[in-house]
């Protein structure tokens, strides 16, 4: 009886529990849904009431999405598609090169490779700031200022994460696999891409992830380095557009280009979220 | 699953290798041999873009930080110790070192304890757990920049009821609005740390407290606690670096007004390089706060690892 009676007020607590952690869920989740609200309304009313609901009068459908999207010299479209490509090019240099770089590291094992590995551990702790102004001229200086060419910047500066994570699990595959690969004939090309390359594909996703969304969200880089009237991304964008320095937009725009920005983001995080998520806890166990 | 494995053609053969033992030292140095021939392949290019977008602009950096003024790097003069004791006597530096110091207490603080306090009532096998975890740390992949303009406008939103000033008007405002909107970014994130480490305490010992008459909170401090200490130093050590670091937020949310009063370090630097009078100082600043980064990332390893080999 009495132990029906505490299952009982167990199951009533976490009914309770859940209701408060869905209201807590609720209120984390206002700011996107207040700037999604504000997307439908007038400048006017986005100045106005931030949070009064569109009515009647304010509500103008779609339209700031498409002030968004086009207005001003230099439209957002634009800002996104050069985000991409940084973005592609980036993650794929890096996955490509710094894999092979590691399991480079973690076979030959050189004073050299010893010595590269810790720079790159080094170059973890080393804030951008340090670098900022040196970076910035070394990068124009060869011509690594545009979209096309500024990925090799972030190969370079993005090495030291991807070395360390790739080289800590190069070094866990049991190397009598590749020296079966090597009887059977194969050289060290054919024996990375077809044998390590495939073994490496947990890390390949995590290290991707991460790079990805670094590269994705950066904002320092490449305003120093991009020529901003020509080339642009996301985070240039929002930032030039609201300090109001080339032009004051709209608010309601304003809005809507924010909103838009956060859009591929929460995509794709629905999509990758179990490797995010399995990213995220084993990347710290390994600290 | 394992028929799949059988007879999936490459898992197969690699699962079934013999064994070598016998030639392994004599065969691993030959697939060295060959493998160091195409070094300039595996290593090459990462290598000559390492140098590129860190080594060289790294040793570059700390050579300016001693030279006088200079507009591009190949007019520089070696100076001395002048820009550093700038960057000592510069008020702008010293309060906002005062103002990431303060900040980075906080929000290190605020931080781990509601990300542990979520991980822990996620952990209780509460309905819609998962959709919960997802929501908490989604914000985590909005960048800095989206991210503070979204709170510039829900903060001034709100002002605007209680207030007529706005969020740049107060530095009072602009400081806890950037812990607000850290919290917001971060807790998320040091949750699913904290959920993998409570779920590896394993249900005996807890089991274990029950039996041997613990109350829930007896369990909470003195075995669940103990047992995700390795967390807690990951998750401060993590917050603690990234408060210090912090710079999209900063210059998107406040950028540093009113009249410098919310800049932190990073951003303080950062100003420094667009005047060439102040470009030395802000590159003696930067080694500084590379300094004061790593010796704080090493202190605090230094220091709660200790805590955990003592429990």
């Amino acid at each position: 009886m009495g132990k029906q009676q505490t299952l009982k007020q167990e199951k009533a607590r976490k009914t309770i529990m859940s209701i408060i952690l869905g209201i807590i869920c609720l209120i984390y989740m206002m700011p996107i849904i207040t700037i999604l609200i504000n997307t439908f309304k007038d400048a006017g009313a986005v100045k106005g009431n931030l949070f009064a609901l569109p009515n009647g009068e304010s509500f103008v459908g779609f339209d700031n999405y498409v002030t968004g999207m086009t207005a001003g010299s230099f439209p957002f479209w634009k800002a996104v598609l050069f985000n991409i490509v940084i973005t592609v090019l980036s993650a794929f240099l890096i996955l490509l090169f710094c894999s092979m770089a590691a399991w480079y590291v973690a076979r030959v094992n050189s004073l050299f490779c010893k010595i590269f590995y810790y720079l790159c551990v080094f170059s973890m702790v080393v804030p951008f700031q340090m670098v900022q102004f040196t970076l910035s001229k070394t990068a124009d200086s060869l011509k690594l200022n545009t979209p096309w060419t500024i990925p090799v910047v972030y190969l370079g500066f993005g090495a030291g994460l991807a070395i360390f994570m790739f080289v800590g699990f190069a070094k866990s595959i049991p190397i009598e696999i590749e020296e079966a690969a090597s009887i059977d004939g194969c050289g060290p090309l054919r024996t990375y891409f077809m044998v390590v390359f495939p073994m490496l594909k947990p890390t390949l996703i995590s290290v991707g992830i991460l790079e990805i969304m670094w590269v994705w969200n950066d904002y320092l880089l490449p305003s120093l380095v991009l020529d901003l009237a020509k080339y642009r991304n996301i985070p240039m964008h929002i930032q030039l557009t609201t300090t109001g320095s080339y032009g004051q937009m709209n608010l309601g725009a304003m809005m809507a280009m924010i909103f838009l920005s956060i859009v591929p983001i929460i995509i794709f995080y629905l999509v990758c979220q179990k490797y995010i998520i399995k990213g995220v806890a084993a990347g710290a166990v390994k600290g | 699953m394992k028929n799949n494995q059988t007879s999936a053609g490459g898992n197969g053969q690699a699962a079934v290798k013999p064994k070598k033992v016998k030639y392994k030292s004599g065969h691993s140095s030959m697939t060295k041999r060959s493998l160091r021939k195409w070094a300039w392949l595996f290593i090459g290019p990462v290598f000559a873009s390492f140098i590129i977008g860190f080594l060289w602009p790294f040793a570059q950096g700390i050579y300016l930080s001693f030279c006088g003024k200079f507009n591009i790097i190949s007019s520089a003069r070696l100076q001395g110790l002048e820009n550093y004791f700038k960057a000592f006597s510069d008020e702008t530096f010293l309060h906002s070192f005062l103002f990431t110091a303060a900040f980075a207490i906080i929000s290190v603080v605020l931080i781990n304890v509601l990300a542990f306090a979520i991980a822990y009532a996620l952990t209780q096998g509460v309905k819609g757990s998962n959709l919960f975890r997802t929501i908490f740390f989604m914000p985590n992949l909005i960048g800095g920049i989206v991210l503070g303009y979204l709170w510039s406008m829900i903060f001034d939103g709100l002002l605007d009821i209680f207030t007529t000033q706005n969020l740049v008007d107060n530095a009072t405002f602009g400081f806890w609005g950037l812990i607000i909107l850290l919290l917001w970014q971060q807790v998320g994130y040091m949750m699913i740390i904290y959920i993998a480490g409570l779920q590896a305490v394993s249900d005996d010992m807890i089991e274990a407290a029950k039996i041997d008459g613990a109350t829930k909170s007896q369990t909470l401090f003195r075995v669940i606690i103990p047992n995700v200490m390795p967390s807690i130093t990951i998750c401060t050590f993590l917050t603690l670096t990234n408060s210090f670091k912090l710079y999209d937020q900063n210059l998107a949310l406040t950028g540093g007004k009113p009249a410098r009063l919310t800049e932190m370090l990073a951003l303080n630097i950062s100003n420094g390089y667009s005047n060439m009078a102040t470009r030395g100082m802000a590159q003696a600043k930067a080694v500084i706060f590379f300094i004061l980064v790593a010796a704080l990332g090493i202190a605090q390893l230094v220091a709660t690892r200790k805590r955990e080999v003592q429990q």
